[in-house]
């Protein structure tokens, strides 16, 4: 399957197809709902156009209750898809997210104009970050004297993610907000400074995929792009060694400028 | 108001210093249409952008400074400068000014049987602080931090850092007083100064429009204004209204005492932002109206059921502001709330476009220009509402959220509902206006043109949101899932050329038809609202003899009654 | 105005049955209410979602803040009494009276301005901390509808001289007095928010 084109990308995630799924049935509903309008519109303006000798008519008085008729079908039709598919579906995606070290567990950090991918390292612990710290070598300012940031992994625009496990991923920003969006998994969530917020996802295909930002941050908001790379559990943790510090010094990311 | 400020012989004082409402309402009507042109041309730049990114930018190029387009091909900030400006000229200074200040200070006192408006020097206050305004806004493109580049939005901490913003939230300042005062003045008009027998359920449509309207306005837009004086003072005396403890901005660090929030900005911009969307379609829905029952030649169907959905639109208009925020890290329970009020919110607007079908049925339907404008609402209004439903839906708006989904969304609301009708209101108030008809062949011609080209504009948009396209995106190539679509980029750029092409006629057309359009007599429509009472034009104090109302707004074709209408003032035995 | 239109004008309203003027005043101040709501919204989101607050009373001068509690209280009631004297047409007794509203709103703004200026000298400014943001942002757009005031209640001191016996004269004063009563309530909100709590 192609992974762009004029449709859907490629769906990639567990909640993919629960999202392709609302917005295939809604347009579906939609075009149906403006065809049956449409055709209904062009006849009455055909059918009482201007003639000549005939006047208009005016509409009895209980009449208009038909009228709310259409109002009554779109109104059940929204409650349905809000009780059954909405509510249940946004809880899953966005309200269960899976608390973190439970799963594996990645941290963004945004910036202007780069993804900082923040690994918590063998331990499993992400170290300190501190502003006072933030340097073109250390740009997340992982404060050292914290023992749990000595084996952290920081890299620039890059996320790998293991395939068919779920992920935590913290996002947050150190100067405007941004938005996370991975096309294929259908994610996307705001990365607000000051604010830390999960989110969390299932890839279900081995693959490279896009990251971009969604929301306006500045002069090279369009460039503002990564990619994450979903791998087999064991190509993963290969990859994961591969990228351990080995002394205390931190992976650069200053080719994000 | 006195005689003496209408006989000043000075023309600038006539024509800018009158407070009869008629001249008022007038400039508003030709200020604002000079702004949207000046907002269309801001996105013709821009679109040659989108269509071609990076190659340099025909005729204007060489114009531009080299800051803002070296070797003519644009920046990326001048972009998002024009972005910014666009939306904010086309809201701000171009649609509500011609809805409201324009057609709801010319036509809502004739329709009542006022004289003038309740506070007509307040009125001449109001249109001047949007002047001003607005052209300060304008201005901004030529000061030295150059205009506002952070959306029409100005989403915190960017708009904090980025330069430009001061003068956009200046200016902003001066048009919600505009609209606070014209506001005031029209819920004071319509309550206060109807004409004897006009009883609220006598109004015509457009006035409970122009009603729900000024509420929305009154209510909505303080707190806006005061969220603007938290990002000035952010912006001038270094506070935190809106930032957090610890930015990093270009790997230096903010000096700011921090602690405040971002989120607070969002809250409070879309509090007003999404009640000023309405604003942006009450009013285009009473002309709309108006037209209607005109041109149909019978009432329009269920008049309390629009003006009751109105009512409701205007109050559920206040708890759906966070349908826009169901991914900027609000609680995600909250959105169920959101969610549920945005489902309902769309049931009135259902009840409003359902009424106006049933309108034409049994009706004599005459197509007459303005007509034309007002049946393409319908349809239009219908995509763009219906497509506001899978983003209201918490779950599709995930993917859909920022992406040109939304553009097209809003677009086809705006622009070939709301502007369309806005422009039917032209042709159809024209002779009221002048006392002189608009010409019917080019009238036709801008119709069928715009129609056409708004909607090569505008629906490929829908695609591309599909296929992911990011909105505000100044290079849309950047991105490889937008790679696809970008060919519908060209196709919504061509026609937005020829869109304005089409415009041509229409501007020859307006400013020929005032001094050499074919002459008309006082209701060249056979109307019966008040509007169509009094002399075209009007003359000051709008009406030559007493007015009485007996009847409500559209009574059309009564059976058994010489002709097929009934003016208001008309007196007939049942 | 002519003569052949004048029935339309002064009708009464059917439905409201108040004057233009005293109408607009309300819708006006409802307004005032939506923008005074959203800056305490504001303060009391920021407040919650702050790490530290400090205490009014630590940072602010409480005694100074009372002083002036009492100062628009009682302009209130002078501003009371020039609408009765207007009311019963004794121009004298109104000139007086809304001398006396205008000096005290003066004595607010001045015994503010010793407040800030002894801020100021602490080095205490709106960027010293939100705390401090947000008080000198609500005391300073409160400062403003005070001055506005003045200016209103100036111009009708200034107009009384001409027109006293102009029959919308009263309910001018009466507007200006509602509004003067809005400034007075914003500030005994303020007062306890920003001192006391
Ligand atoms: C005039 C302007 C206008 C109007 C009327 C609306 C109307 C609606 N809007 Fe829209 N909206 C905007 C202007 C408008 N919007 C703008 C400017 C933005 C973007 C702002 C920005 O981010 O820059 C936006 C964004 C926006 C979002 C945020 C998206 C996001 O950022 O993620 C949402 C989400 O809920 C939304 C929803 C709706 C809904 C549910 C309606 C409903 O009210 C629509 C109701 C109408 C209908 C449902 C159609 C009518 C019915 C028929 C066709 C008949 C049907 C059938 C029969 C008769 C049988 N809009
Ligand atoms: C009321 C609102 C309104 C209106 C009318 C329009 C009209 C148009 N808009 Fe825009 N638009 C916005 C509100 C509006 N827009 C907003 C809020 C945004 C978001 C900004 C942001 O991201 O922050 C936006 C963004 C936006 C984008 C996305 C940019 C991006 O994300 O990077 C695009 C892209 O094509 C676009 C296109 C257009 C086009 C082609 C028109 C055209 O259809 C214009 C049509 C105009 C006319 C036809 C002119 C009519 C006037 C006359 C003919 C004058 C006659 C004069 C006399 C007689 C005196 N708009
Ligand atoms: Cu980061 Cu847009
Ligand atoms: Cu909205």
């Amino acid at each position: 399957m192609k992974q762009y084109g004029w449709g859907l990308p490629l769906a990639a995630s567990s909640y993919a197809g629960s999202i392709d799924f609302g917005i295939y049935l809604i347009h579906a509903v939609m075009i149906l709902i403006f065809i049956i309008w449409g055709v209904f519109f062009t006849y009455l303006l055909i059918k009482y156009r201007k003639k000549t000798g005939v006047a208009a008519q005016r509409d009895e008085a209980h009449g208009v209750f038909k009228s709310l008729i259409p109002d009554l079908i779109v109104m059940v039709f929204e409650i349905v898809l809000i009780a059954v598919y909405a509510i249940p579906v946004w809880s899953k995606i966005k309200i269960d997210t899976p608390a973190s070290g439970n799963v594996n567990t990645v941290a963004i950090e945004a910036q202007q104009w780069s993804w900082n991918i923040h690994y918590p390292g063998p331990d499993g612990k992400f170290g300190k970050t501190e502003s006072k710290y933030v340097h073109f070598s250390n740009p997340i300012g992982l404060d050292y004297n914290d023992p749990a940031a000595k084996d952290d992994i920081v890299i620039a625009n890059e996320l790998h993610l293991p395939v068919n496990e779920p992920t935590v991923i913290e996002l947050t920003s150190m100067d405007v907000i941004h938005s996370l969006f991975i096309p294929e998994f259908r994610l996307k969530q705001d990365a607000v400074p000051g604010m830390k917020i999960p989110v969390w996802v299932k890839p279900t295909k081995i693959g490279t995929f896009e990251i971009s930002c969604a929301q306006l941050c500045g002069m090279a908001h369009s460039f503002m792009r990564g990619k994450v790379v979903v791998q087999s559990r064991a190509d993963y943790d290969a990859w994961l060694k591969s990228r351990e510090p080995q002394s205390a010094q931190p992976v650069s990311a200053s080719e994000a400028f | 108001m006195s005689q003496d400020s209408h006989s000043s012989s000075k023309p600038f004082y006539r024509y800018f210093f009158s407070t009869d409402h008629k001249v008022i309402g007038l400039l508003y009507t030709i200020t604002a249409l000079f702004f949207l042109l000046c907002g269309f041309m801001l996105m013709l730049v821009m679109r040659w952008q989108l269509a071609f990114p990076g190659s340099p930018i025909p005729f204007l190029g060489h114009i531009l400074s080299p800051a803002l387009a070296p070797n003519g091909v644009m920046t990326p900030d001048f972009y998002n400068a024009l972005g910014a400006m666009h939306g904010t000229i086309m809201v701000f200074l171009g649609i509500v000014p011609l809805g409201v200040g324009g057609f709801g200070n010319y036509v809502l006192p004739l329709q009542i049987g006022a004289e003038d408006m309740a506070f007509p020097r307040l009125n001449l206050a109001s249109y001047w602080f949007f002047l001003l305004g607005g052209l300060l806004m304008l201005s901004s493109f030529i000061m030295p931090g150059g205009a506002a580049q952070s959306g029409w939005t100005s989403y915190p901490p960017l708009a904090i850092i980025n330069p430009g913003q001061t003068v956009w939230l200046f200016a902003m300042v001066m048009l919600i007083t505009s609209s606070l005062l014209g506001a005031v003045n029209f819920l004071v008009t319509s309550f206060n100064m109807r004409a004897l027998g006009m009883k609220l359920s006598r109004l015509p449509i457009f006035v409970w429009a122009q009603i729900v309207t000024a509420f929305l306005l009154l209510l909505a837009f303080p707190p806006l204004e005061a969220a603007s004086v938290l990002q000035l003072m952010d912006r001038i005396a270094h506070t935190s209204f809106y930032l957090p403890q610890g930015l990093v901005i270009l790997g230096m660090r903010h000096i700011a005492s921090g602690g405040g929030q971002p989120l607070l900005w969002q809250h409070l911009f879309w509090f007003l932002a999404h009640p000023e969307v309405y604003v942006l379609l009450l009013p285009a829905m009473g002309i709309v109206s108006e037209i209607l029952a005109n041109n149909t030649r019978k009432p329009i169907h269920g008049y309390n059921v629009i003006v009751g959905s109105m009512i409701a639109i205007g109050i559920l208009a206040f708890v759906v502001w966070a349908h826009h925020m169901f991914i900027s890290g609000m609680s995600a329970v909250l959105s169920d709330f959101f969610l549920v009020t945005t489902m309902i919110i769309s049931v009135p607007s259902v009840a409003i476009l359902t009424s106006f079908v049933f309108s034409l049925r049994g009706g004599s339907i005459r197509f007459t220009t303005p007509m034309l404008f007002a049946l393409a609402f319908l349809p239009m209004f219908g995509i763009g509402g219906l497509t506001g439903l899978p983003l209201g839906l918490t779950v599709t708006d995930i993917y859909l959220h920022d992406t040109y989904y939304i553009i097209g969304h809003f677009h086809y609301i705006v622009v070939p509902g709301s502007l369309l009708a806005l422009m039917g209101g032209v042709y159809y108030w024209f002779p009221k206006w002048f006392g002189r008809k608009m010409n019917d062949t080019l009238g036709k011609w801008h119709f069928w043109t715009s129609l056409i080209c708004m909607n090569g504009i505008f629906f490929p948009m829908f695609i591309q949101g599909l296929a992911g396209q990011d909105r505000r995106y100044y290079d849309p190539m950047a991105a490889l899932h937008s790679v696809p679509t970008q060919p519908l980029h060209v196709v919504s750029s061509v026609f937005a050329g020829l869109l304005f092409l089409a415009q041509i006629p229409f501007i020859y057309n307006f400013f020929h038809s005032i001094r050499h359009g074919e002459k008309t007599d006082d209701n060249p429509w056979q109307a019966t609202t008040l509007d169509w009472a009094c002399p075209s034009p009007p003359p000051h104090g709008n009406f030559t003899k007493p007015i009485r109302v007996y009847h409500g707004p559209y009574e059309y074709s009564p059976v058994g009654h010489k002709t097929d209408w009934v003016p208001q003032n008309e007196e007939v035995l049942a | 105005m002519s003569s052949s239109t004048a029935t339309l004008v002064h009708q009464p309203g059917e439905s409201t049955g108040v004057t233009n003027a005293k109408l607009g005043i309300w819708l006006f101040l409802a307004s005032e209410i939506m923008l005074f709501s959203t800056l305490f919204t504001t303060y009391i989101v920021l407040r919650l979602g702050a790490a530290s607050w400090p205490r009014g009373w630590d940072v602010l001068n409480v005694p100074l803040g009372m002083l002036n509690t009492f100062v628009l209280i009682t302009s209130s009631v002078t501003m009371v009494m020039a609408y009765a004297k207007a009311h019963d047409r004794d121009l004298k007794g109104f000139q007086r009276y809304i001398s006396l509203t205008i000096f005290l709103a003066f004595v607010f703004l001045i015994v503010k301005g010793f407040e800030w200026d002894a801020h100021f000298r602490h080095n205490e400014f709106p960027s010293t901390s939100i705390f401090h943001a947000v008080y000198f942002t609500l005391t300073g757009l409160h400062g403003l509808h005070v001055i506005g005031g003045i200016i209103v209640n100036s111009g009708l001191l200034y107009l009384s001289r001409t027109d006293f016996d102009h029959p919308l004269f009263v309910g001018r004063v009466e507007g200006a007095g509602l509004y003067w009563h809005f400034v007075d309530i914003v500030w005994i909100f303020l007062f306890p928010a920003l001192y006391l709590l």
